[in-house]
Formats: structure tokens, C-alpha cells, sequence
């Protein structure tokens, strides 16, 4: 009975096809898009010009690369607290290795590689122990920051060649920068994996209901294990955009960024308790945060303001469609 | 003895007694009465808010909004001290409670009345109530000179060989240990955890029995608000930051199922205080405070590890009486 709102992004196959794309969540996060676009090109003269909008990439193209594979985590019912506590932990590998002379390729490879490991610890965790993902995460969340922490005190790592500063800093092709195209090409694949493979099917049987999706023969806990490596994967991957564009490592590195990630997948329309979503929510709801919090910043707002507004926004858009229906059923 | 150690609560109780021993062995001060006072009122602010959180998850729900309340109450509340010294202390922290109380019952009602999930629910008013710190103080601290001697005097005052702070956690704990096996209130928080449908049938009215969780949980966090300012004398947008996840850790380690339904006051209070030792050990056997995020991270998960063992999918038996029959 409590649960009735949350499969919104579920679209009913019964109903008329037309009608159903035009009221999905999708579209509702379509018109809020255009809408804080619009906005914002009136408040600032500063917004609509091509190397602003490029910019613009930079404030979440991290953060939405890791709420790709959580939006899979979350849709098969888990969660991971820790991806914040991966980036710190693999940035510090990486200023490790730097300091025992690693070139260019070594340092990416340390940081994903080590972001697969801690992915792959949470989810030995989660699935060979059969403990709930949300403490399992907040635990290793303390472990693998506490470990960045005893690595490097108070010191930070500095000194990052400038062929990797490109992962982070790099264009591909005139404004366009390599953190978008990485994003578009990684938000492609998941589009993929989750909405046209059979991997996909199962992960939202898993989320909608584990035990049945046991016994019609998924493998439940491999493949919230390979769900873990994968946000193990892109938060090792953030690490090393997010240490190339910084140029640093401090143990403090990424704080929230858990929490960023998982407001973009909430606003994507995942359902906190599994079973539905789609990427392209979480795509648009990734440009979403970026557009407000990019826009906020011209009109100079403090960046800690900025968080009111996401955290309204999420607020809000989950609340609309609720007291919409609330207001239909009543009339 | 085998039969006891299965009670979660001798079982952290006997890990803090071997903490305890293993640092006095090297260090006999460490055990001194005086010390182990300290250690608690330490830890008293940690408790209390574990107990509100406590309140939360065993109905399935979870308030990651604790801190960010506790830090907006908090600048509130120091910033009417350092504007109207005048005003009794003990009005300033009714004001707490209430403000507290209010800003919980904001997220109840999110989750009563729209059926928002807990987790998204808190994760928003957590961004706004740390957002909202920095609007009313225009990002500025309140420092010690501002505030009232009165306002950080009032927890240090001694009462039967103990600070007030640790007075409060005690009447907290006690209160949290009326309720939750004394009255209607705590019984229905157990049994939406132990099984939300079958609660309904009972009568119990789930999503009220949840706003109320919310309310206390709330109300905790904004007398903590007061509590946390007077204790560390500064008030500002960081206090308390990412302190949430340390409060989930409290009741986690001290046996609270987050699957709701299972949970002690009694198991919250040490959870707490195994934390608060290892907190206070650390620095005492020389380990270096960079370790300490590492080592509460183990605790956890071994904690959650032990915790699943046995305790898992089971719910806790709350009419001890029909039992017996």
C-alpha cells in the first residue's frame, strides 16, 4: 500500500503508446531541462556561449559517470554509500604509484584497477556474506577514506605528468571536451546493457522481486556482484578524470559525491527500492543538476546555496507527480 | 554463556571491556573512573542522536537529515544567543527541541503524506537544512566571544559527580527506554519494522507511527544542536559534516537491523560507546589520528558482519506474554 507511487517510470504497455512517451518522467525532466536552460540564458549574458556550456560539462560529468552504474545498483535493489571513499582511496594509488615514477598509462590503470577491487570488495560483501548494501557501504566508505587518510596524513600529491592532465583538462574536438565524450559513450553502453540486453531484463527482475527472479534462474549474486565492480569501475574512472583535472590528490577529495550520484539517479527516476528506471532519466537528470548548479554559479551563488536547490528540486519533482494524481483522484 | 553472547548487547559489552583492558594494560590510567566519565560524556551527543535514529529504522525508514538539523538548530539557536543574551538558557534549548522536532516533522510528513521514500525524502532535506546554515548566517561563524556564558557554561555544570551533558544522555536513554517497551507508541515502531502489512491489519496507523519517528528523531537532533554548538563553542555551516553516517554507524554496531524491526536502547547506547572508546583509545596508545577513520570503518563491518549472523530475517517477538501461553 505504501508503494504504489514509486513505479512512475514504468510505463504501462497497455496504454496508448503515444500518450504514455508524452507522460513519462522522461518528459517531465525534458520540460524541467528547457526550462532551467531558458532561465538561465536570461539571467546571465555569460550563459550562451559555446566554451560556458563546455564548462558546464565539467560540474557533473564525474559525478553522472558514476550515477550510471549506481542507477544499475539501484535498480537491482542495492546501493553503494562508498564510491566517494573509491575515488579517494584510487586518486591516493595514483599519487602513490606517481611517486615510484608511474607514466601516464600505469597511473589510469592503477586508478580503475583499484577502483574494480574496492567494487569487488563491496560486493563479496553484499552477495558471499548476504549483508544489507547499506551498511556493508557506509562501513567501507570509513575503511577505504580511512585508508586514503593513513597513505597521506595531511600531505597531498602533486606533480601529475601533463599527458594525464588531458583525461581531465583535454578537448577532443574544439569545445568539446574528453569528460563528455567519455560520459555520452559510457551513458550509450549502459543505455544498452540495461534497456536492450538480457543482463539488463534481470537486473530490474532482481530489483522487482530477488527471490522470484532466483528461481526463474537469474544468478541473484553475480549479478549484483559484476553491479558492484561496475560502480567500483566508474567511480575509478572519475577518480582519474578527477585527479587529472585538479592536478592533486588530498584524502578529502570527492566529499559527497555519494550523495550527488544518488540525488541524479532519484531524480532520474529510479526507484529507491528497485525494479524500475531508465538511463536516459538519469542522463537528463545528470544535466539537470549540472544546468542549476552552472547557472547558480554565474549568478554567484555560494556553492553550499546551490545544494537548497538540488535538494528542492529532488524534493519537488518526486512530489509533483504524487500530488498531481493526488489532486486527480480527489477532483 | 553460550546462550548470552548471542544477546548482541553482553557481546559488545564484553568487546569494550577487552578494548578497555588491552589499552590499560599498556596504559593503567586509561581505566581510571575519571576517564571512563569522560570517555561517556564524549560520547553522550552521539547516543542521544543513535537513539533518535534509532526510533527511524525500526520502522524501516532511515534520517540522513540528523546532522544537517543538528547544525541549523545549532546556528539558530547561536545566533540568538549572541543576539539577545539576555534570553534563559533553558528557553533557547526548548527552542531546539521544537525547531528540531519541527524540522523532522517536515520529513515525516513527506513521508506520510506523499509516500516519498525515507532515504529521498532525507537525502533532499539534508542538502536544504545544510544549505539553509549558510543562508541565515551569510556563511559568518559564531565564536565563543558571542556567546553567552551562560549558553556554554549550563552543560558543564557539575550534578552528582557528573557534567549536565551526561545527565542529558541518561535522561535521553531513559526516556527512549520508557517509550520504545513501555508504550503503544514503541511497540507499533517495532512492529511496522517486523512487518508493515500485518501492522496495518492491526490498526496501527503506519505512515502517523512514522511521522512520529521522524518527530523524535528531529526533536533529538535539535536538542543535540544546542548541545554540539555549547560543547565545541562554535557554531558554522561544517559542524557536524558527513556526521549522519557516523550516527547509522552507532546503531548499526549496536545490533539495530536496518531492515527494521530489531533494535535495543541498550544496544544503541554501546554501539555508541564502542565507538567513543576506540575514539578515545586511539590517541592514547599512540595511533595516529589518520587511522581512526580506517578503524571505525573495520568496526563496522565487523559489526555487520557479526550482526547478520543469526539475527537475519527474523523478527524480534514483542508479545513476550502470548509467547509463553
Amino acid at each position: 500500500m505504501t508503494d504504489t507511487s514509486l513505479h512512475r517510470s514504468l510505463p504501462n504497455r497497455l496504454d496508448n503508446p503515444l500518450k504514455s512517451a508524452v507522460l513519462s518522467w522522461e518528459s517531465l525532466l525534458v520540460v524541467v531541462v528547457v526550462a532551467i536552460f531558458i532561465l538561465n540564458s536570461f539571467a546571465s549574458p555569460y550563459f550562451l556561449n559555446a566554451w560556458s556550456l563546455s564548462d558546464l560539462t565539467f560540474n557533473f560529468t564525474e559525478k553522472a559517470l558514476i550515477a550510471l552504474a549506481m542507477a544499475l545498483l539501484i535498480i537491482a535493489g542495492e546501493i553503494d554509500l562508498s564510491v566517494a571513499a573509491i575515488i579517494a582511496l584510487a586518486s591516493t594509488m595514483m599519487g602513490l604509484a606517481l611517486q615510484y615514477g608511474a607514466d601516464t598509462p600505469t597511473l589510469v590503470a592503477v586508478g580503475v584497477g583499484i577502483g574494480i577491487l574496492c567494487g569487488a570488495f563491496n560486493g563479496f560483501l553484499v552477495t558471499g556474506l548476504k549483508l544489507p548494501s547499506i551498511v556493508v557501504t557506509i562501513g567501507t566508505m570509513s575503511l577505504f577514506r580511512g585508508i586514503a587518510f593513513i597513505i597521506l596524513g595531511d600531505q597531498s600529491f602533486k606533480g601529475y605528468p601533463a599527458t594525464f592532465s588531458w583525461f581531465g583538462q583535454g578537448y577532443v574536438w574544439w569545445v568539446i571536451s574528453f569528460e563528455l565524450v567519455l560520459f555520452l559513450v559510457c551513458a550509450l553502453i549502459y543505455w544498452v546493457l540495461l534497456h536492450r540486453t538480457n543482463f539488463g531484463r534481470r537486473i530490474f527482475a532482481i530489483g522487482n522481486n530477488d527471490v522470484a527472479a532466483k528461481f526463474s534462474g537469474v544468478r541473484v549474486d553475480r549479478i549484483k556482484f559484476i553491479l558492484f565492480c561496475l560502480t567500483g569501475l566508474m567511480s575509478g574512472i572519475a577518480a582519474v578524470l578527477l585527479t587529472a583535472r585538479l592536478g592533486s590528490t588530498r584524502p578529502s577529495i570527492a566529499e559527497g559525491f555519494e550523495l550527488e550520484a544518488i540525488t541524479m539517479v532519484v531524480l532520474g527516476g529510479v526507484s529507491i527500492l528497485g525494479g524500475a528506471g531508465s538511463i536516459l532519466g538519469v542522463v537528463l537528470a545528470a544535466l539537470i543538476v549540472g544546468l542549476v548548479t552552472f547557472g547558480l554559479g554565474l549568478l554567484n551563488v555560494p556553492g553550499i546555496v546551490m545544494t537548497i536547490f538540488t535538494g528542492t528540486l529532488l524534493i519537488v519533482v518526486i512530489a509533483l507527480p504524487i500530488l498531481f494524481r493526488m489532486w486527480r483522484q480527489r477532483a | 554463556m553460550s546462550r548470552l553472547l548471542k544477546h548482541r548487547e553482553v557481546f559488545l559489552f564484553l568487546a569494550i571491556l577487552l578494548v578497555l583492558v588491552l589499552v590499560t594494560a599498556r596504559f593503567p590510567r586509561f581505566a581510571q573512573p575519571g576517564n571512563l566519565l569522560t570517555i561517556f560524556n564524549d560520547t553522550s551527543i552521539l547516543m542521544m542522536l543513535a537513539l533518535g535514529q534509532m526510533a527511524v529504522i525500526l520502522t524501516r525508514s532511515i534520517d540522513l537529515s540528523m546532522a544537517a538539523n543538528l547544525a541549523l538548530t545549532g546556528m539558530i539557536v547561536a545566533m540568538t544567543n549572541a543576539a539577545f543574551p539576555g534570553v534563559p538558557v533553558p528557553l533557547l534549548m526548548a527552542m531546539c527541541v521544537v525547531v528540531g522536532a519541527g524540522l523532522g516533522a517536515f520529513n515525516g510528513v513527506l513521508v506520510w503524506k506523499l509516500n516519498i521514500p525515507p532515504i529521498v525524502v532525507t537525502l533532499g532535506t539534508l542538502t536544504i537544512y545544510r544549505g539553509l546554515v549558510f543562508v541565515i548566517s551569510g556563511g559568518a561563524w559564531v565564536n565563543a566571544a558571542q556567546m553567552s556564558p551562560d549558553f556554554i557554561n549550563l552543560q558543564r555544570a557539575v550534578f552528582l559527580g557528573l557534567p549536565l551533558l551526561s545527565w542529558f544522555a541518561i535522561v535521553t536513554a531513559l526516556l527512549f527506554w520508557v517509550v520504545m517497551t513501555r508504550t503503544p507508541l514503541g511497540r507499533s515502531l517495532y512492529a511496522i519494522g517486523v512487518n508493515p502489512t500485518a501492522s496495518v491489519y492491526t490498526g496501527i496507523n503506519v505512515g502517523r507511527t512514522k511521522f512520529y519517528a521522524f518527530v523524535i528523531s528531529g526533536a533529538v537532533a535539535g536538542l543535540c544542536g544546542y548541545l554540539w554548538i555549547s560543547r565545541y563553542v562554535i557554531a558554522s555551516v561544517e559542524v557536524a559534516g558527513g556526521y549522519e553516517l557516523t550516527i547509522i554507524a552507532a546503531c548499526v554496531i549496536g545490533g539495530v537491523s536496518i531492515a527494521g524491526g530489531i533494535g535495543s536502547v541498550a544496544g544503541v547506547l554501546l554501539g555508541a560507546i564502542f565507538l567513543g572508546v576506540i575514539n578515545n583509545a586511539l590517541p592514547v596508545i599512540n595511533i595516529s589520528p589518520f587511522w581512526q577513520m580506517a578503524i571505525s570503518g573495520t568496526a563496522i563491518l565487523l559489526a555487520v558482519v557479526l550482526n547478520a549472523r543469526g539475527e537475519r530475517r527474523q523478527g524480534r517477538v514483542i508479545l513476550k506474554k502470548a509467547e509463553a501461553v
